[in-house]
């Protein structure tokens, strides 16, 4: 889907959501009358320093001003690699974009990602991988290792990769992968309007709590991250 | 003929034994109070990577990473050390469980400072969706011990240094110190070159990998509190120093950080190397930097006087 259709099948009461120079940023009017705030990453933009700074200062102003839920559309590249990012401290501008959107969630401005092309590495995780809820649409190809680098990394053939990645969801590309980890929290289907699904989805919100790991366990692709994690913090309870 | 290490006092060892150099079972004995160490599922109980054997990779009984509770100069702390030698110290699916667990008893506990010991590549390719998404919930899970009043504190000098994902973790934590050879950075060398070319970044001019990514350069421009010296008693101090100077969390600190980031933008923007950026900075004979003794540097550092504990 390309992200016209997308904006209007999710917001057809109209948006003035606006891209500029890959970065999303704008408003749209909900269904329910409450004003959602929409940001993100559009034409498979790399996400630097110039990128992620503008829209964590996008959702910082609205926290000062507005309420309603944030819209994290993703169809980004990975993070922009290059000697400039790095020299400015591209870590900091990323975690300052993560830490941003999950303290909004914290602070009453619940987020929901809408994965509907690429993303991989550290743009995931400063965009969608920060959201409460995150959601793919059909079509949506998140990486976070492509398989011919990672062919390089562990020595081993497409081919092979290919075979393996059959039996595991772990290490392979793709939004159903991603979705078995506890990721993804769920697809959307991209036949029936979007606005009818998200206003489903804002009605009935999990809790501000973290249960990818839990998630992941159920659907079979994480069976150890939730006992491990759950087992650590009891011993560390009961050692005080 | 220096002593073998066993024999000597822990006076001696604490002070004479690199960081860089040293295991995380090392680093974590002589960071805290002596015998006060208590490993959260040790390698005794073989919770191993269920992924390695995909690829026919050996496993570690601790998956890199020993996670406890420990005291450092009395006070109780919780603590994280990544292995840097096994698998590049990189997040896997037990990895990454074992750090994201503590964290929540941290903010439970609400009281307990957290020391993150880094040394890592990021995520574990062999498990990449289990290691990314690791690394989405300790971000997580780093903010809202924060939000609870958790301090978090992160050290960073490693032969793996804390790369990719370690680099979004460390920039979550409430404050940093940092050592020359500890490199903070998510695109690793390697990667940039391979992505787009030698002329972008080359991978083979150490000296351009340190003064990009290296310690000094971190801490002029602020992402890192402190400047140790590569010795295990400059990181204790410099952890003690940390856990008295972090305050509280709030969206302030992220209002400010936007301020320290844009500000950090528009001055230093258009330079072209770090050395182009120390100049900016008013350095002079900016060039040597990489040069200065720890002792030089940290009384430059402290003149510059760019700190981020309250904008992070």
């Amino acid at each position: 889907m390309t992200l016209d259709s997308i904006l209007a099948s999710l917001f057809p009461d109209g948006h003035d959501v606006r891209i500029d120079k890959g970065v999303i940023l704008g408003s749209a009017m909900l269904r329910s009358g409450t004003t959602a705030l929409v940001i993100g990453v559009a034409d498979r933009t790399a996400i630097g320093v110039d990128e992620a700074i503008r829209l964590s200062g996008y959702v910082l102003q609205s926290l000062d001003r507005e309420s309603g839920p944030i819209l994290v559309l993703v169809d980004s590249d990975s993070q922009r690699m290059s000697k400039r990012d790095e020299l400015l401290g591209l870590n900091e501008f990323l975690s300052h974009l993560a830490k941003v959107l999950i303290c909004a969630d914290m602070n009453g401005r619940p987020t929901v990602g809408l994965l509907y092309g690429h993303s991989a590495a550290g743009a995931l995780l400063a965009t969608g991988l920060a959201t409460r809820v995150l959601v793919g649409l059909p079509g949506a190809d998140p990486a976070v290792m492509d398989l011919p680098s990672m062919a390089k990394v562990t020595k081993l053939s497409i081919e092979t990769l290919q075979e393996k990645a059959k039996s595991t969801p772990v290490f392979a590309p793709g939004l159903s992968n991603l979705a078995r980890m506890g990721a993804v929290h769920l697809i959307w289907n991209g036949a029936a309007p979007l606005a009818d699904q998200l206003e489903a989805l804002l009605a009935d919100m999990p809790e501000v709590l973290d249960r990818r790991d839990a998630l992941g366990k159920e659907r079979g692709g994480r069976l150890k991250a939730a006992d491990i994690a759950e087992r650590v913090r009891d011993l560390a309870l009961q050692a005080r | 003929m220096t002593a073998p290490l066993r024999q000597m006092a822990p006076a001696e060892r604490i002070r004479t034994t690199s960081f860089n150099e040293a295991s995380a079972r090392t680093r974590l004995e002589l960071l805290l109070d002596p015998g006060s160490f208590v490993e959260f599922i040790g390698p005794e109980k073989r919770e191993i990577s269920p992924h390695l054997k995909i690829f026919d990779l050996p496993e570690q009984f601790d998956d890199g990473i020993v996670v406890g509770h420990g005291r450092l100069d009395g006070s109780p702390v919780f603590i994280a050390a990544q292995e840097g030698r096994f698998m590049g110290g990189a997040f896997g699916e037990v990895h990454g469980a074992k750090l994201t667990g503590l964290l929540r008893a941290a903010r439970q506990i609400r009281s307990i400072p957290v020391l993150i010991l880094f040394d890592t590549g990021g995520v574990r390719l062999q498990e990449a969706n289990a290691g990314e998404l690791a690394i989405a919930e300790i971000m997580r899970a780093v903010m809202e011990a924060r939000t609870a009043g958790v301090k978090v504190i992160g050290l960073i000098g490693g032969r793996s240094g804390c790369y990719g994902g370690g680099g979004l973790i460390a920039g979550c934590c409430s404050a940093l110190a940092v050592s020359e050879p500890g490199r903070i950075a998510v695109s690793g060398p390697e990667v940039i070159e391979t992505n787009r070319g030698v002329e972008e970044f080359d991978s083979r001019d150490r000296a351009l990998v340190w003064r990009t990514m290296g310690g000094k350069h971190r801490r002029l421009l602020g992402a890192a509190d402190v400047f140790a010296d590569d010795t295990m008693l400059a990181f204790r101090d410099a952890a003690l120093d940390l856990i008295g100077l972090v305050g509280a969390f709030g969206l302030d600190k992220l209002r400010a950080e936007q301020g320290r980031l844009a500000d950090r933008l528009r001055r230093f923007g258009a330079c072209e190397d770090a050395v182009d950026i120390w100049r900016a900075d008013g350095i002079v004979h900016a060039e040597t930097v990489p040069e200065l003794s720890a002792d030089q540097f940290i009384a430059l550092a402290n003149r510059i006087g760019r700190t981020s504990r309250d904008a992070r």
